[in-house]
């Protein structure tokens, strides 16, 4: 029999949204507040199973009384506050942070975020040519999976997926500082000198496709990756008795890449290097 | 934690090195050679990985002994703690004072922030760059502010070696700064911290009096100057009737952000949850503060007493005084004393027979401003990268550790002295209603008598110039720092409070005042400033990060434009500013554009 845990149950605060009276269960987040009012608030470094880091601050909202903007993703709600996800304040910053990621990253393969320029009128050219990019060559070292570092926008969820919160692994971090800063493991070497063990559980989380399975990396530089011409199948890993989900993207007949569903209560989308990456004998035809 | 190491060995100098910090390893788990007995028993969990705050301490180790961090030496250090090599990289490539590519053992740090830029910094560091090109077996680099701005220009020089050692020349010459670099040991020694305050020896100074007239080396000359009287009657009071002297004083903190330091005090001893911890914040690196450094250099014992007050009040029995990687003359004095204190029961496990355990730890920063953020400093000590934490939880709740912890700026700390000393009411009755109690101001640039200056809150900054000798075509005045902002000369009735300078539209931060005349042409001082700020940038948050390389790009584009030809420069500067002061995570990119603004706004910087 199956037994859902229901947990002690959670009080209900009161607040307000753009001045509308809304509930949220005491520990919501005022993302969490905001989506269940149907608000719609862009996230990049959010992440449905990483604790939050706010550091990409596109999800700031006005909260009456704070001195400064607040990340949605990560505030807890207080009853009495009075949040204001689209007042013209709250807008200016999303705009310009839109704007000085897309002026210095490579956002192509960003979901939503072309969306969300238009939406905020945000104009990335008025930096001029000149304006500093971060000009990261792909580092192609290993045969699954390729760092874009030139896509990275610093979110922090590769290091979290790989560090205390998922796997363990710590083979990679942020190093230097500021602009600087980049994604690497120690001495910036080879991944394959790394500590990596291929989970791609940094891939599963990575929301502009820096990392990207190689399969993927290979078809997008070939100009044959059609994301429309792709069904998902989810299924179950045949390697071990853990029985993780996965989910098979397949285009023309071949697995392209591997990932897992979040909401899976055991795994929350994490996977090891067989289930991930192991599909080459399901396609072998000879 | 399954930890990956490649294949580089240390060198016998970088091992001894760490071994010297931790003491020879106990296992191969450590990195000893292996033994029969390593391959029955694993040493991980918990126990082995407790020590990662020992990570920043073992970098400077082998920085200090070698000059730079080899992949071996990182590798080492890392197996001795059980700390994963990339985040050990990630950590060592944060400071500035680190660096993971060989280089020579001698570096010599030429500051090239505002004071010494006004002084003729940059022409001076090219001239000793050209002097000590390869081969000369220093390096120059260009720093930020190194605290030494009443003596600009200043050079630091740091030679690599068993033991470290440095040199400081300020005011700095070519020749100066050469035998600096070159034989540290040889160099003239500093001036005494006295001579940092015109106005020392002078009747009347509550925090200064000591400094040049009290030996800082001697404890006895200490407490025959007044000192201990103060921990005496704490434990007179007891911790809850401190706190109450305090609440009582209004004392504010001077770090810059002027909190109720009793308030802070009560939240944390308040706190249910062991142990609380006692954090001193000496990171000053605020470009034109150097109080904290003529405090601790002329005054040593009067923090250490204070520490102690702030940790019986708050119920910790640990304290931290996280102090700047560029004062090593502080360090000096501090050690002496802390060890001096120690011998003689003033720390330890029974601070003066009353049965209360206290006792200090120096922690050295490694060249980063963003460290003297308070939750930066905490990952800064607990061997992360210095990184401020987002807040709420707040550090009185969760703070160094994830405990409960005080922590407060040095002058802050050294202001609770007069408090016990002098009673609460005595002390609110200097200084104005709102902002009680002595100040120190770090006055620079373009004056006769720079140095520190202590004046009850409420004089005028027309007068505290006026004192300073300030001399004549002032340009304008820079108040708070680079995170604080500019003032028009005529501007000399701003009274020097915490609640006049915001009624005028500025700051006092954390009490600079640098008077800049117009040889230095306004829109070079600005680019240097939108550079500090992009080069202590952690990098966490996108406005910050980049927000700062657009300012600075945009200030270069207009260094030489006025008028129309730099309005829509400075229209985008105001959008990117504005979204920086809103949207970043910390103080560091909510004030990067302040003291742009004020330039453009206040003494029409492009007009």
């Amino acid at each position: 029999m199956t037994v859902t845990p229901l947990g002690i149950p959670r009080r209900l605060l009161e607040f307000t949204i753009d001045g509308e009276p809304v509930r949220a269960p005491e520990g919501s987040t005022v993302l969490d507040a905001c989506r269940a009012a149907g608000k719609d608030v862009p996230t990049l470094c959010e992440g449905d199973t990483l604790r939050p880091k706010n550091a990409c601050r596109v999800c700031v909202v006005e909260v009456e009384g704070s001195r400064t903007l607040v990340p949605a993703c990560s505030r807890r709600a207080e009853p009495g506050m009075e949040v204001r996800t689209d007042s013209e304040r709250a807008r200016h910053s999303r705009k310009i942070v839109l704007e000085l990621l897309a002026s210095s990253v490579d956002l192509s393969t960003t979901p939503q975020v072309a969306e969300w320029i238009k939406a905020y009128e945000a104009k990335p050219d008025r930096f001029g040519p000149d304006a500093a990019r971060l000009d990261e060559e792909p580092k192609v070292d290993n045969a699954l999976y390729v760092r874009d570092y030139d896509k990275c926008i610093l979110c922090y969820k590769c290091v979290d997926a790989c560090g205390d919160q998922w796997q363990n692994t710590f083979a990679i971090s942020v190093s230097g500082r500021g602009f600087d800063a980049r994604i690497a493991v120690e001495h910036d070497a080879p991944l394959t000198d790394s500590a990596c063990v291929y989970c791609g559980n940094c891939v599963e989380v990575c929301p502009t496709g820096a990392l990207s399975f190689r399969s993927e990396f290979d078809m997008r530089a070939a100009g044959t990756w059609d994301e429309s011409a792709q069904t998902e199948t989810t299924t179950v890993c045949a390697y071990c008795g853990v029985g993780c989900s996965l989910t098979l993207h397949v285009q023309d007949n071949e697995i392209v890449k591997v990932t897992s569903p979040h909401d899976n209560p055991v795994t929350h989308g994490n996977l090891c290097i067989k289930g991930r990456f192991g599909y080459q004998h399901v396609q072998n035809r000879d | 934690m399954d930890l990956h190491f490649g294949d580089s060995k240390p060198t016998d100098d970088e091992r001894a090195a760490v071994d010297a910090l931790l003491g020879p390893p106990e296992s191969s788990w450590e990195g000893a050679d292996r033994s029969d007995a390593d391959l029955r028993w694993a040493r991980g969990g918990r126990e082995a990985r407790e020590r990662r705050d020992l990570l920043l301490p073992g970098l400077h180790a082998i920085n200090d002994r070698v000059g730079w961090i080899s992949e071996g030496a990182l590798d080492h250090l890392c197996r001795r703690l059980t700390v994963p090599p990339a985040e050990a990289y990630g950590v060592a490539t944060f400071y500035a004072m680190f660096s993971v590519k060989p280089r020579p053992a001698t570096v010599l740090h030429v500051c090239t922030d505002l004071a010494c830029a006004a002084a003729g910094a940059s022409g001076l560091c090219a001239r000793i760059e050209a002097r000590l090109g390869p081969g000369s077996g220093a390096s120059v680099e260009r720093s930020p502010c190194l605290g030494l701005c009443e003596r600009a220009p200043a050079a630091l020089a740091i030679k690599a070696g068993e033991p470290v050692r440095t040199a400081v020349s300020a005011p700095a010459t070519v020749e100066a700064a050469v035998l600096a670099a070159s034989a540290p040991d040889s160099a003239p020694e500093e001036p005494p911290a006295a001579m940092a305050v015109p106005q020392a020896g002078q009747d009347g100074l509550v925090l200064l009096r000591r400094v040049g007239v009290a030996d800082p080396e001697s404890l006895d000359d200490y407490r025959a100057h007044g000192g201990y009287t103060a921990l005496r009657r704490a434990f007179a009071l007891g911790p809850a009737g401190v706190i109450r002297e305090v609440t009582d004083s209004g004392l504010v903190g001077r770090g810059g952000a002027a909190f109720p330091t009793g308030r802070k005090w009560q939240a944390t001893a308040s706190q249910p949850d062991h142990p609380h911890y006692l954090v001193c914040n000496a990171d000053e690196s605020e470009p034109g503060t150097f109080k904290d450094r003529v405090l601790m250099e002329g005054d040593p014992y009067a923090l250490v007493e204070a520490m102690t007050i702030a940790g019986y009040a708050t119920g910790a029995h640990q304290g931290y005084l996280y102090l700047r990687g560029e004062y090593p003359r502080a360090l000096r004095r501090l050690e002496h004393a802390i060890t001096q204190a120690r011998a003689r029961g003033f720390l330890g496990d029974d601070v003066l027979g009353q049965g209360y355990a206290f006792d200090i730890e120096i922690r050295r920063g490694a060249g980063a401003y963003i460290c003297g953020e308070e939750t930066a400093l905490f990952n800064s000590i607990e061997g992360h990268r210095g990184e401020p934490r987002s807040k709420p939880p707040f550090p009185v709740e969760k703070g160094l550790f994830g405990k409960p912890t005080v922590e407060n700026n040095v002058e802050t700390l050294v202001n609770v002295l007069p408090i016990l000393t002098m009673g609460a009411q005595a002390y609110a009755a200097i200084g104005t209603g709102r902002s009680t109690g002595p100040k120190l101001f770090c006055v620079s640039g373009s004056v006769d008598r720079p140095g520190i200056y202590e004046l009850p809150f409420g004089a005028t900054l027309g007068e505290l110039l006026d004192m300073a000798g300030v001399r004549d075509r002032l340009r304008g005045v820079l108040l708070g720092g680079a995170a604080g902002g500019f003032v028009r000369p005529d501007e000399r009735d701003i009274p020097l409070t915490f609640e006049g300078t915001r009624e005028a539209g500025t700051t006092l931060g954390s009490g600079v005042v640098m008077a800049f005349d117009d040889t230095v042409p306004l829109p070079r001082l600005l680019l240097r400033i939108a550079e500090f700020f992009r080069d202590e940038s952690c990098g966490q948050c996108v406005p910050c990060r980049v927000g700062t390389v657009r300012q600075e790009e945009a200030l270069h584009r207009i260094v030489e434009r006025t008028g129309a030809a730099a309005a829509d420069d400075i229209a985008l500067l105001r959008e990117v500013g504005r979204a920086m002061r809103d949207a970043s995570i910390c103080g560091l990119g909510q004030t990067a554009w302040n003291a742009v603004e004020s330039a453009i706004d206040r003494l029409g910087a492009y007009e």
